[in-house]
């Protein structure tokens, strides 16, 4: 694809980046700071959400186990930033361990062939393993460097910091500048990637692996890419996710969480970056404002959401939206031509008389 | 140094594929010179199409030796075959559905060309497959016989100079029949081909060498006229036609 055809295809994320952006500088002048303080919470989640629309929208992988590189990049920031005294690094060192730990998995999964269900599973079950072992830390004797893992009451996250100066901590507000900046980022990194050969390759592979193979493209390193890289993204939102919270437990590789993000792509729609993102600030607030009551159970909610999703909206909000737009640009197209068509048979008929 | 004309680019020795008990394909030996258009015939169960599989790399042969111009291929990844030059298409079709047409041509020819040589070839397999109309429809919208073409489009798009087709014309119309016919033949041109088919007429219009298969092993090549005429060969394939 040319430069001019790529940025035809990217102009949709351009438009999303843009509102963003607006966003972004707006909403810290409008909303209270306890807003704020929570929508880095959810601006985290929503990286969360972008890196499972790519590996398994795109990629087709469906990876039940994405919090585990959220975790991971959440655990490896924190113990990073606490031992280095500084976080530019240790935000680094998230993305790095996210995305090599989901290469060695990836590796043995798609160079063994693992079929589709098995890989939901074992991911799944990766992600839980996670989850047991870090719960059991919590003796002295577990210690990375100065940071004590804490089992399961975790460990406080040291807040970011400017990168020349690492007593600098940021403020709850400059943090979410940072997130949702991060947030644009990676949503118009992941919509230059679905553009690239790379990106088409990986979209071709979730269509028809075989025909993909047949082509001579090696499948099984489409798929290590594009799972490597979206763990990479995982690792980036966690990251945010201890930053917003203010500390990591290990609830962050809980089921829970695990399925949550299953259910943002669901409702947002697989084959698209943005309709994750918006579900899960809209999930999340959803959830946030059932919390102050208790005549609806939270997880009941959410699980007649999904249901709803599967059995009326198959795809999801995004691309049901999307064709709405199309067929009513074409329908008035349609029916403009029709117009000028029976416009032009009535003047024939006049001529003719 | 000119290429010897008859220098052979598919050979395969002893070349065995058994389910459990059955043997599908039994100690076949069978070579195919550069440029040479071959189809294998046979009934039902004879074994073409899991030698077909053997040599696109869907199925590791139990035992035997594929060579592919030199390249020991036996058990190779299909990828690692495609990577060689080989344009393949299997029985079932297989495209990318949830693609348009053109995502699906351009594909093939990017894997092996630059971006701008990978829109030239594209443009012109479309040109060249009569595809224009239904290059921005999606492929698993398409009727069967165009999903078929655009398959061949794929291969077609990547140069290839040997191509594996496994039924091509199967399930065409006529008129599509014929127009597959004479794009093998222009393939044929610049490739090697070796065609699996059913369909006699469409061989006729096509073939120069035939292989009969059966039982999984090569009953006779010849051309298809001596193959109708031989008793052996109408009795396994050909009796219950003629």
């Amino acid at each position: 694809m040319n430069s001019g055809s790529t940025l035809r295809a990217m102009r949709p994320t351009f438009i999303f980046a843009a509102i963003g952006i607006v966003f972004m500088l707006f909403a810290p002048q409008v909303l209270a700071l306890f807003t704020i303080i929570n929508l880095t919470t959810a601006i985290a989640l929503a990286i969360l959400a972008l890196s499972l629309a790519l590996v398994w929208g795109y990629g087709g992988i469906l990876c039940f186990g994405q919090v585990a590189f959220f975790g991971l990049g959440a655990y490896a920031y924190t113990i990073g930033a606490i031992n280095f005294g500084g976080s530019t690094w240790a935000i680094l060192l998230a993305v790095a361990v996210a995305a090599a730990f989901a290469a060695v998995v990836g590796y043995f999964m798609f160079y063994g062939r693992v079929s589709d269900v098995y890989l939901g599973v074992i991911t799944l079950t990766v992600t839980l393993i996670l989850y047991s072992l870090i719960r059991r830390t919590s003796g002295p004797e577990y210690k990375i460097g100065n940071a004590l893992l804490g089992g399961f009451n975790g460990v406080g996250s040291p807040p970011l910091n400017l990168p020349w100066n690492a007593r600098a901590f940021l403020f709850p507000e400059q943090v979410f500048y940072v997130a949702m900046a991060a947030l644009i980022l990676a949503y118009v990194f992941a919509g230059w990637l679905v553009t690239t050969h790379f990106g088409r390759v990986c979209v071709a592979i979730r269509e028809n692996e075989t025909r993909a193979e047949l082509l001579g493209y090696d499948a099984r390193a489409y798929k290590l890419g594009i799972f490597t890289i979206s763990a990479g993204i995982a690792g980036l939102a966690g990251v945010f996710f201890c930053n917003g919270v203010g500390r990591v437990t290990p609830d962050v590789f809980g089921l829970y969480n695990a399925a949550l993000t299953i259910i943002w792509v669901i409702v947002g729609g697989r084959g698209t970056l943005i309709g994750p993102i918006i579900a899960t600030f809209g999930l999340f607030y959803l959830t946030a404002s059932l919390g102050g009551q208790q005549t609806l159970n939270n997880n009941l909610v959410l699980g007649i959401i999904l249901i709803v999703f599967v059995l009326l909206v198959p795809r999801g909000l995004a691309p049901t939206i999307a064709d709405w737009f199309t067929q009513g640009r074409r329908g008035r197209v349609g029916a403009e031509r029709a117009a000028r068509r029976a416009r032009r048979r009535a003047g024939a008929a006049e001529g003719g008389k | 140094m000119k290429k010897r004309a008859a220098e052979t680019v598919v050979e395969t020795r002893g070349l065995c594929m058994h389910f459990g008990g059955v043997r599908a394909v039994d100690q076949v030996d069978f070579a195919l010179e550069d440029r040479e258009l071959r189809c294998l015939i046979g009934p039902n169960g004879a074994g073409k199409s899991t030698f077909f599989k053997c040599l696109t790399g869907q199925l590791t042969p139990t035992a035997g030796e594929i060579t592919i111009r030199g390249t020991p291929v036996a058990g190779a990844q299909s990828h690692e075959i495609a990577s060689l030059g080989v344009g393949i298409k299997t029985q079932v079709p297989n495209v990318f559905d949830g693609l348009t047409a053109e995502e699906n041509i351009w594909l093939s020819a990017r894997r092996w060309h630059g971006g701008a040589r990978a829109r030239t070839l594209t443009a012109e397999t479309i040109e060249r497959l009569r595809l224009g109309e239904i290059r921005r429809s999606l492929v698993g919208r398409l009727a069967h016989g165009q999903r078929q073409w655009v398959e061949l489009g794929m291969v077609v798009a990547a140069e290839p100079w040997l191509v594996l087709l496994d039924e091509p014309a199967a399930g065409m119309t006529h008129e599509e029949t014929a127009r597959t016919a004479e794009l093998i033949l222009e393939i044929n041109r610049t490739a090697a081909l070796i065609v699996v088919e059913h369909d006699m007429q469409f061989i006729r219009m096509i073939s120069r060498r035939v292989t009969l298969f059966h039982e999984g092993r090569i009953l006779m090549e010849d051309t298809m006229d001596a193959i109708s005429s031989d008793r052996r060969a109408r009795e396994v394939y050909l009796g219950h036609r003629a």
